[in-house]
């Protein structure tokens, strides 16, 4: 899987190609900038991308800029955003700019936990969703208020939260040690609740739940 | 004020799911609550005013002769407790003046007394007499008496001359002839006839409209000149000022810095030196018991990851990303939306404020919308930032319980002392059972985005 990699720091961006590369990936260029950046991407055209949000020159979101850029001459190019912090504002914005193909937002830290990070990269360049928990928490928590949401069960919040992340069914199942079957009755049963059209594309489920949640 | 926010509350509570969390309202601020400034009195209250004035302006003339007499007479002791009473009653009347300039025409004059250093009789004495404010009360007293009067007077009266020729017809249908029926001595009228006059009394009420106001202000003006504060007395106060908030600054900034150390001390760097020994553990395991050290280095990525966590809360409390990347309005945005409450953003600023004045105003909405959520039981709030007169304009309202105050200690006091080092204000309206209303002010040059 050819993968282009943005990140200034010497140390992580070694890291992380170590990392990609024992995972089975083939890192066809790693830049240290923003300018560069987006070239990069659309000379390359990769399955997937992994960029940091902070790069030089300005050192502010140049990142995040650059990813939003590329999707726009790219359409549906798998892109994973990492950052030292996450923003609901980024994430709106990057979802802002279409669904279309994969799309991640997650805290660097999660990196560190490796198998989880790399099953998250592969599910963007699969077209999936990858959006960090704290991102979902925050959403949940507005959301929490309500009506529709207070009917769900605490096991429906659970899986809720999951989906939203962008995980499969499988993923949810083993996360809360149930079977998948009793992942998609909780899944229907939130997609009633919530009156949302039941989809059985991952992807499009995941989207829904999440403009469900930024709406409110 | 209150009316527009409770019709503004109304509108927004049948809101749907479906609306944007960020829907704009436009809202313009109460001048009045902005500024925390008493009430103006209306044009039409200008006459009684006027007349008042004009009155007060010659009893002042007692107050000057008071003075004038008692000083010869500290020569024989008599007139030390003249002074001790005249002065303050002096000083009484101008600020009653000072505020009556403000309810009047709008002029501020604030107010130039020196405080006595040491307490007692003799020192109070000492400093009336080394204050030039005391001199100029005292020739303002009989200015006053002269321009004062003439002016106040004649506003009034230009008022008056018009309810005067608009009741004529009246007055000489109710006296008896010979007493108003004869118009300026030359021709004789009946009341019929008598409204004639009526164009007259157009005439000066178009001129008590143009010029009455205008006479006011300017009794107003040269009260200002000399009841304000000479340059010299303002920037005394100007460097009291601002010795008393850059010690504050200093002692906040003081403050901050401990709090860094003590969190990177307690947090951070603790568990990176917890990582490393079980780091150091894990390797000399790994061959011995690898099954341990494969615990042990789970139990490092952990510690890593909360050093992490840490070190991010760190650098928000210090200067967020959000905002050195967006600005004032994108990290407000940013808090709005990580806020537990529905909370309306409007934001509309030309340009960015230099960076501290940005993160002060930055950290002062933060605190305030915290205070919200902790105590105010609100389930919507509000914040509008904007851009006028040279100031950024800030305002934090919520529908919940109100009660809130400025208390020494408190949140809400925290945030004031720190808008104070930038010369920015702090008022609250929240009268029990709300709405709240936070105001604050920061007087700053925007430069503009480049």
């Amino acid at each position: 899987m050819r993968i282009v990699i943005a990140e200034d720091h010497a140390l992580l961006r070694d890291g992380l190609i170590r990392l990609l590369e024992a995972n089975d990936f083939e890192v066809v260029e790693a830049v240290d900038n923003g300018p560069r950046l987006v070239p990069a991407l659309v000379e390359h055209q990769p399955d997937v991308a992994v960029v940091d949000v902070r790069l030089p020159p300005t050192f502010t979101d140049e990142g995040l800029k650059a990813a939003i850029e590329a999707r726009e001459k790219v359409p549906g190019l798998p892109i994973l955003v990492l950052s030292q912090y996450v923003e609901q504002l980024y994430a709106r914005e990057l979802l802002a700019g279409g669904s279309a193909g994969g799309l991640g937002y997650l805290l660097k830290d999660r990196v560190s936990n490796v198998a989880q990070f790399v099953e998250s990269v592969r599910r963007v360049a699969a077209g999936g969703t990858a959006m960090d928990p704290e991102v979902i928490a925050q959403l949940l928590t507005r959301s929490s208020r309500e009506e529709p949401i207070q009917r769900l069960t605490p096991r429906e919040s659970e899986v809720l939260g999951l989906m939203a992340e962008g995980r499969s069914n499988a993923a949810i199942a083993s996360a809360l040690f149930i079977t998948e079957k009793a992942v998609s009755k909780h899944t229907n049963n939130i997609f009633t609740k919530l009156d949302l059209a039941p989809s059985e594309d991952d992807n499009r489920r995941v989207i829904a739940v999440l403009t469900y949640l930024s709406a409110s | 004020m209150g009316l527009q926010l409770s019709a503004m509350m109304e509108q927004k509570h049948p809101t749907s799911r479906k609306t944007p969390a960020m829907s704009i309202q436009s809202v313009s601020p109460d001048s009045q609550v902005a500024t925390g400034r008493p009430n103006r009195a209306p044009m039409i209250a200008l006459p009684a005013f006027g007349l008042a004035m004009a009155i007060m302006a010659e009893l002042g003339i007692a107050l000057f002769v008071l003075q004038t007499v008692a000083m010869p007479l500290i020569a024989v002791w008599v007139g030390i407790p003249m002074l001790l009473g005249v002065i303050p009653a002096i000083r009484a009347f101008a600020n009653l003046h000072r505020r009556l300039a403000w309810t009047v025409s709008g002029v501020e004059i604030p107010t130039p007394y020196k405080q006595p250093k040491y307490p007692g009789m003799i020192q109070r004495l000492r400093t009336w007499f080394t204050d030039p404010a005391t001199w100029r009360d005292y020739a303002w007293v009989i200015v006053n008496a002269v321009v004062g009067f003439t002016l106040n007077l004649l506003s009034a009266v230009l008022f008056l001359c018009s309810i005067f020729y608009l009741i004529y017809p009246f007055l000489v249908w109710v006296t008896p002839p010979g007493v108003f029926d004869e118009l300026f001595g030359l021709v004789h009228v009946n009341p019929v006839t008598a409204f004639a006059v009526w164009p007259i009394a157009l005439g000066f009420f178009l001129l008590w409209l143009k010029v009455g106001p205008r006479l006011m202000r300017a009794n107003s003006l040269l009260t200002r000149s000399l009841l304000g504060p000479t340059e010299s007395a303002r920037l005394a106060l100007r460097v009291q000022e601002l010795a008393e908030t850059r010690a504050e600054t200093v002692d906040t900034q003081a403050a901050e810095l401990r709090r860094i150390e003590r969190d990177l001390h307690d947090g951070a760097q603790a568990r990176l030196a917890a990582l490393s020994m079980n780091l150091g553990m894990a390797e000399t395991l790994v061959d011995r018991d690898p099954a341990a050290a494969q615990q042990l280095l789970t139990e490092a990525r952990e510690s890593a990851g909360q050093a992490l966590t840490e070190l991010r809360d760190l650098v928000r409390g210090i200067h967020p990303p959000v905002l050195a990347d967006r600005g004032l309005d994108g990290a407000v945005r940013a808090l709005a939306m990580a806020c537990p409450l529905k909370v309306d953003v409007d934001i509309d600023l030309p340009g960015r404020p230099p960076a501290p004045v940005e993160s002060a105003a930055y950290f002062a909405v933060a605190e305030v919308l915290a205070n919200v959520v902790k105590h105010s039981a609100a389930t919507t709030a509000w914040i509008q930032i904007s851009y006028e007169n040279e100031g950024l304009h800030m305002i934090v309202g919520d529908d919940g319980i109100g009660g809130a105050e400025v208390s020494p200690g408190g949140g809400l006091h925290g945030v004031q002392r720190r808008l104070a080092a930038f010369d920015g204000t702090l008022t609250v309206a929240s009268p029990g059972g709300g709405p709240t209303t936070v105001v604050m002010e920061l007087p700053s040059a925007l430069k503009p985005t480049t």
